[in-house]
């Protein structure tokens, strides 16, 4: 059913087997399928305890006092903490250390943690928590996100310098950070009403991208030991150990080096693990209580634990000529970014500059704003800003494409950037940027078979709804939509999100072997496999271990951005490159080497030139182990202009276009997407399965933000906190899947390769909203679509 | 509370269990057999799939008591009834598809593919189709791969034991 086209050659040498470019089996997937893998759900020790967190029901209250003795009193409670038992900084955070540990003072949305208990079962630790007695005065909750960013009367959700203010970024009031861009007319100081004035077709649009969740399946957990020296070890899922232990550390008020973590297994990110959740809660209960302890969210909880995806309300305008070129596009995008700032300032910077997407458009102004709420606090997930924007602007691409009589993807062709552009920052794209030809293939790709076509058009597995269909598809219409969108791959603005890699090549037992350390966390994505694929290469040896990731060695950077296979495979390659030189001079030295003869590593000996074998690595390296240890740099980017956004602020750029085609019952409202085709340009395809795996990924959770997944909240509370009602695609809501992977190397980057793991989940969702709206007629300025929207019913009123 | 019964072929007893514990609490925390996951606790993920006197069921929804004097088969028990250490024909076609990135959705989803895979091929009835196998799978989610791969590794493995099937009736 499913297509599937990756490169097959690599043009590296060929010697050693499972390089980069092969798609060598997963190290850890024997251990995973046999269920020994251990996660961080998993950990365990004889005398652990279990912790749990007390939680606000409000959304915004004072906080008035705590009563913990109740629940001390029950038989085994080991410790119950509040704020007052934290004994070092008492707030943290990726960007503003403005989350508290526990509450104090105020509580800002509804799940801020209150207090924590350890006790010998977790359903002692349950019922200890509801004998904790809390006094709050509630306060009115600042629920809406547009009136907390312009309206002045609005209550502040931060009173005075209770976020930290570094200069940074342009806030004040509930603004977290306004990035405006402009350009050309604009810059200049132009009115949209000059511009409009110029244009012959203009189009409008107010959208609106519903909160998602990560959903991640293994739930916030890990082990926190105390140690003798009065330190903690903690086993954990996260997608960065050391940002991690950069907080917790001053929040226990212990030197780093005395909080030392390892990653536990992970069982899926998407950005919902940058952020702290039990981290500081189970060291402290395990350093208080003196013995191991460990937490697991339940799935009600991890849905209050973890940030999500910041919903969006978006107002867009663009002018085009008549034939079909654009001449300008206006947008404004509020991002709700809830309580605590997060990543909310990074987002709005990738939510500015790709605000309007990879179209040439000579004037340009955009206005993106991270808002203060008491909803429950947003941050990363895969996509980071990119995504919310792109169901804008592809949104107003078809709006402007049905207004000139032209085909969506003609229109996206004739303005479609391309190497030697500039970005709407400024930054000229340096890379190959194939946007026309992905476009073009993603059109051309095979159509799945008509309704019509299928042996059993009855059947209701073909259906929309499925085999609880209560129709026979009359009512059911064909639709097909395309998107493409841009996402800037690692960390931007000035930030340098290095990465680091141990790697020593010995002799064990008469063969040669690598070890790889590095401290980059594995969270599904099989960076593990790349690591040791980059090392086989590199060193031309088979036999690679990659220990596992702990705080030993140097930060690796996050696991987030599409950014690992670029850094820590970077540093990978380059400690094996300094593995590889000190190895070839040590042949040189010892060796019965022709002087002057050019060398290298492959099959586990050093080769000459013309590949005949030298010396074996086992017995050159007989009792002489050699490890280097290098740290990667990407190039170097800086923050945008705070009043212009014009600056080289990113390192690279990923893109994926989708082409949806969809089955709607237009009377039900039901939807079921028949296909997707995904056309990604990923530069050198490191591990063609696993990519390919990432746009699979990524297009099912687009799917899902386009017909089904919302958070929703009304006044603060989160009404759906459960795979009951919280729905993500199941396999019957997952189309089959047509892959087409493109490879046109970025020179900059180690290999050529280009961050893979976002770009898909950008125009999934408006080539989805894209097909249905062309099955329907209808304008859909809204994700998720629900039934109502697709048979027109009024929206049901929100319950108070 | 004491709770006995039989996990992978193996007879269990595990004592002092709460009323409201469930078999995959059990399991997990008192048998020393994490490999069914827990991701949700309400039946909605299938991530904690077991066979159950050999249907399968969620082991979060099964109260501990109500698993006494029955059989339980586990993820960890699909490879080796017997105390083998190898893989078996699903797990192996899991890793060659590339069916497992995190894989906290994996063992439940072997058990579930094990049983569509015995429940047809390996008794002769022939290659599931992809609709079927789709049905089959629903109740178990997963987060990563857009359950392509997934699809493909059970089609796969149904038709290795077909394959053998039909080779061992010759
Ligand atoms: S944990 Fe049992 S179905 Fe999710
Ligand atoms: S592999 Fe991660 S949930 Fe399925």
């Amino acid at each position: 059913m499913s297509e599937t086209t990756a490169p097959a050659s690599t043009g590296l040498p060929t010697a050693t087997r499972d390089g980069v470019g092969a798609s060598p089996l997963r190290p850890d997937g024997a251990l995973k399928a046999t269920g020994e893998f251990a996660y961080s759900s998993d950990m365990w020790t004889e005398d652990m305890l279990w912790g749990a967190t007390l939680r606000s029901p409000h959304p915004h209250a004072r906080l008035l006092g705590v009563d913990t003795a109740a629940a001390l009193a029950l038989p085994g409670v080991h410790a119950v903490l509040t704020h007052e038992d934290v004994p070092g900084e008492k707030r943290y955070g990726l960007e503003y250390a403005d989350q508290p540990v526990l509450a104090f003072g105020k509580v800002r949305y509804k799940g801020e943690p209150v207090a924590i208990v350890a006790a010998d079962h977790p359903e002692t630790a349950r019922r200890a928590l509801d004998r904790i007695r809390v006094d709050y005065e509630v306060l009115e909750p600042v629920s809406d996100p547009l009136r907390a960013a312009f309206d002045p009367d609005c209550p502040l959700v931060h009173e005075e310098g209770s976020v930290p203010d570094d200069g940074r970024h342009r806030r004040g009031g509930n603004l977290a950070r306004h990035q405006p861009v402009r350009t050309g007319a604009f810059a200049e100081g132009a009115t949209v009403e000059e511009l409009r004035a110029r244009a012959d077709v203009v189009v409008t649009g107010s959208y609106e991208v519903g909160m998602q969740d990560q959903a991640f399946l293994g739930p916030e957990s890990g082990l926190a030991v105390p140690a003798e020296d009065g330190g903690v070890d903690l086993y954990v899922a996260t997608q960065w150990l050391h940002v991690d232990q950069g907080q917790i550390a001053p929040c226990l008020g212990l030197a780093p080096d005395k909080v030392r973590l390892a990653l536990a297994g992970v069982g899926g990110a998407f950005g919902a693990r940058e952020d702290l959740s039990m981290q500081v809660h189970a060291c402290l209960l395990a350093l208080r209580a003196r013995r191991p302890v460990k937490i697991v969210y339940n799935r009600e909880e991890s849905f209050l634990g973890h940030v999500h995806r910041h919903p969006a309300r978006m107002e867009y305008e663009h002018g085009a000529t008549g034939d079909g070129a654009l001449l300008y596009a206006v947008a404004r995008i509020v991002l709700d970014g809830g309580a605590y700032t997060s990543t909310t300032p990074a987002v709005v910077g990738v939510a500015a500059s790709m605000g309007v997407g990879p179209y040439a458009i000579p004037n340009v102004r955009v206005d993106a704003y991270g808002v203060y709420t008491t909803n429950p606090p947003c941050g990363a997930m895969r996509g980071f800003g990119a995504v919310q924007a792109c169901f804008g602007y592809e949104s107003q691409m078809d709006a402007l494409a049905a207004r000139l009589g032209a085909h969506p993807v003609d229109l996206r062709v004739a303005n479609a950037l391309a190497q030697g552009s500039r970005v709407i920052t400024g930054q000229r794209i340096d890379a190959p940027l194939p946007m026309a030809e992905m476009l073009l293939r993603a059109r051309d790709a095979p159509m799945p078979p008509g309704r019509s076509a299928l042996p059993d058009p009855a059947d209701p597995r073909t259906l929309p709804g499925g085999v609880s269909a209560t129709v026979l598809g009359e009512g059911v219409v064909r639709g097909v939509g395309y998107a493409v969108g841009m996402k800037n791959l690692c960390f931007s603005e000035g930030f340098d999100d290095y990465s680091t890699a141990r790697v020593r090549l010995e002799s064990v037992g008469g063969g040669p072997a690598v070890t790889v350390h590095t401290a980059a966390a594995e969270v599904g994505q099989g960076l593990v496999t790349v690591q040791g694929q980059i090392a086989r290469t590199e060193l031309g040896v088979e036999r690679v271990t990659v220990l596992p990731a702990d705080t030993r060695v140097g930060s690796a950077g996050s696991s987030s951005a599409s950014r690992q296979t670029y850094m820590t495979g970077g540093a990978v390659k380059a400690a094996c490159e300094a593995v590889r030189e000190r190895v070839l001079a040590l042949a040189r030295e010892r060796g019965p080497v022709p002087p002057g003869a050019r060398l290298s590593l492959s099959g586990g000996a050093v080769v000459s030139a013309s590949g005949d074998v030298l010396v074996p690595l086992a017995e050159l390296l007989d009792g002489s182990p050699v490890e280097e240890t290098r740290e990667y740099h990407h190039r170097a980017t800086r923050m945008v202009d705070p009043v212009n956004g014009q600056g080289d602020s990113h390192v690279q750029f990923g893109m994926c276009v989708h082409r949806a085609v969809v089955d709607v019952d237009v009377e039900l409202g039901l939807v079921k997407v028949v296909e997707m085709t995904a056309v990604q340009d990923v530069g050198r395809a490191v591990h063609p399965q696993q990519l390919v795996g990432q746009i699979q990924g990524a297009t099912a959770q687009g799917v899902g933000l386009a017909l089904m997944e919302e958070v929703q909240v009304a006044d603060g509370v989160i009404r759906n906190p459960s795979f009951t009602d919280y729905l993500i695609p199941t396999v019957l809501d997952t189309p089959p899947m047509r892959i087409d992977v493109l490879e046109c190397p970025d020179p900059a980057a180690p290999y050529g390769l280009r961050g893979a793991g976002e770009p898909g989940t950008l125009s999934s969702t408006p080539a989805v909203a894209a097909a249905v709206r062309a099955a329907t007629g209808r304008a859909l300025t809204r994700v998720p679509i629900r039934p109502e929207d697709i048979v027109g019913l009024p929206a049901p009123r929100r319950r108070r | 509370m004491r709770v006995t019964f039989e996990v992978n072929g193996r007879p269990v007893t595990a004592d002092d269990v709460w009323a409201g514990e469930s078999l995959l609490y059990v399991l997990r925390e008192r048998l020393g057999l994490p490999g069914s996951k827990n991701a949700c606790e309400q039946g909605e993920c299938g991530s904690c799939t077991v066979y159950l006197d050999g249907v399968t069921v969620c082991a979060c929804m099964v109260a501990a008591g109500q698993a006494h004097g029955r059989r339980v088969r586990t993820v960890e028990g699909l490879s080796s009834p017997g105390g083998g250490q190898r893989l078996d024909a699903v797990q192996e076609a899991f890793l060659e598809a590339g069916a497992v990135q995190c894989g906290f959705c994996t063992p439940g989803l072997l058990v579930q593919a094990d049983d569509l895979v015995g429940r047809t091929a390996r008794r002769g009835l022939g290659v599931p189709g992809d609709a079927e196998i789709r049905e089959h799978l629903a109740g178990n989610l997963c987060r990563c791969t857009g359950y392509e791969a997934i699809v493909e590794a059970v089609r796969l493995a149904a038709e290795r034991a077909d394959a053998a099937v039909r080779g061992g009736a010759r």
